[in-house]
């Protein structure tokens, strides 16, 4: 079990999770990458961001 | 089965309260009044209802008791009709204003005239079931809230529980609906189609019962009506007391709400619904609420959306009589809405 770095909330991680994966936090729904396994680190992924200011 | 009837059933909110009850399994719908269209088929009037029923409206003189009472007349009747309605149904469940506000004072601060029984306001419970769900479990007497009011108080009750707001000021864009179906000048389609109308800059009476849920004065309140049928956008600046973190946040509004089955957090970082929107609500009980905190600043900015007829309306008061009859709160309430609408 980790914690999303935007939300707090809880983050499972499967068995077989790897350095790299992506997964989705379930409550803000940003995607996230596993950095580190052992002690597990969790970060956001990096995205393209949509331009909204005109 | 319980045997409901619904007055003032001929207006939008009653329309809705028919689409959902006329669908929910404990309820049997045994009359709907309007004065106006008495005689008429309540299809005439809701014509989404085709073949679904074949009630018809009849005059409030006309009732006969039944267990629950749904009363969507325009402010002000119910309190004078209120030994009335009384003698016909155990239960009262009204969606006008005049059992809101809890306090005579304030009623009559906010309604620009005292009520006609105030010894009376304090015997109903106020119907945001998130704020009262253990005052509506046998509740006999539930008033509904306002449309504004409930997408308002939603959205700020957990900060203000949590004694983290300095002031706040709201901003609601607000869809035609809410001024029901009665025409008039405003309502005149080269007057209303393309407006973006601020129809209550300041004491919009919303903000009674505003106050009065969360506890404080230090909140303001403006309305604009926008080119929308259905819904509601309410922008809450609420300027914190505390340096808090968007995770802060996060936690406070899951601890309010984790449980709840029809308040949604939305806030996502990508793709285009990433705060709430009205439109996705259309129908439905939900009511989103999304937030962003300002880095340069003490502001959070809290947005909350809901379908005024709905969690604003007829979808709250249904949510309310199942709690206070004891069923599963979402019966008859699972309409997820429409995407696209």
């Amino acid at each position: 079990m980790s914690e999303c770095p935007v939300c707090g909330a809880d983050v499972e991680l499967t068995s077989d999770a790897v350095v790299g994966e992506l997964l989705s936090c379930e409550d803000c729904g940003t995607e996230l990458e596993i950095l580190n396994l052992d002690p597990v680190e969790i970060g956001e992924a990096p995205s393209a961001e949509e331009d909204w200011g005109q | 089965m319980i045997r409901v009837s619904i007055v003032g059933a001929s207006g939008y909110t009653g329309g809705d309260l028919l689409r959902i009850l006329l669908f929910h399994p404990e309820v049997e719908i045994q009359q709907v009044t309007s004065e106006r269209h008495a005689g008429k088929m309540v299809s005439n009037l809701h014509p989404n209802l085709r073949k679904i029923t074949k009630l018809k409206f009849v005059s409030i003189d006309e009732l006969d008791p039944c267990d629950v009472l749904f009363l969507g007349l325009p402010h002000g009747h119910m309190m004078n009709r209120l030994e009335q309605f009384e003698a016909l149904a155990d239960t009262l469940i009204d969606l006008s204003a005049d059992f809101r506000i809890s306090d005579p004072a304030a009623y009559e601060t906010w309604y620009g005239k005292p009520h006609t029984c105030p010894d009376r306001l304090k015997d109903f419970v106020y119907g945001i079931p998130e704020l009262h769900r253990e005052e509506m479990k046998g509740a006999k007497r539930i008033s509904g809230a306002g449309c504004n009011a409930t997408a308002t108080i939603l959205a700020l009750h957990p900060l203000y529980q949590a004694g983290v707001v300095e002031s706040s000021v709201v901003e609601v864009k607000a869809g035609s609906s809410q001024g029901g179906n009665a025409v008039s000048e405003g309502s005149h389609h080269p007057e209303r189609s393309g407006a973006v109308r601020s129809y209550k800059p300041t004491a919009h009476r919303h903000l009674g019962e505003i106050q009065q849920s969360l506890g404080a004065s230090n909140i303001h309140f403006s309305a604009t009506s926008i080119e929308m049928v259905r819904g509601i956008l309410a922008t809450s600046h609420v300027f914190l007391n505390k340096d808090l973190e968007e995770k802060d946040i996060w936690k406070i509004y899951r601890s309010a709400y984790g449980d709840e089955p029809f308040i949604r957090i939305v806030k996502e970082r990508s793709g285009i619904h990433r705060y709430p929107e009205p439109k996705l609500l259309a129908g439905s009980n939900y009511c989103d609420i999304g937030f962003e905190r300002d880095p340069h600043s003490n502001r959070l900015v809290v947005i909350s959306a809901i379908d005024n007829l709905m969690k604003g309306a007829a979808g709250q008061a249904v949510q309310a009589f199942n709690i206070s009859k004891g069923f599963d709160e979402t019966t008859g309430l699972q309409f997820p809405g429409l995407h696209p609408a």
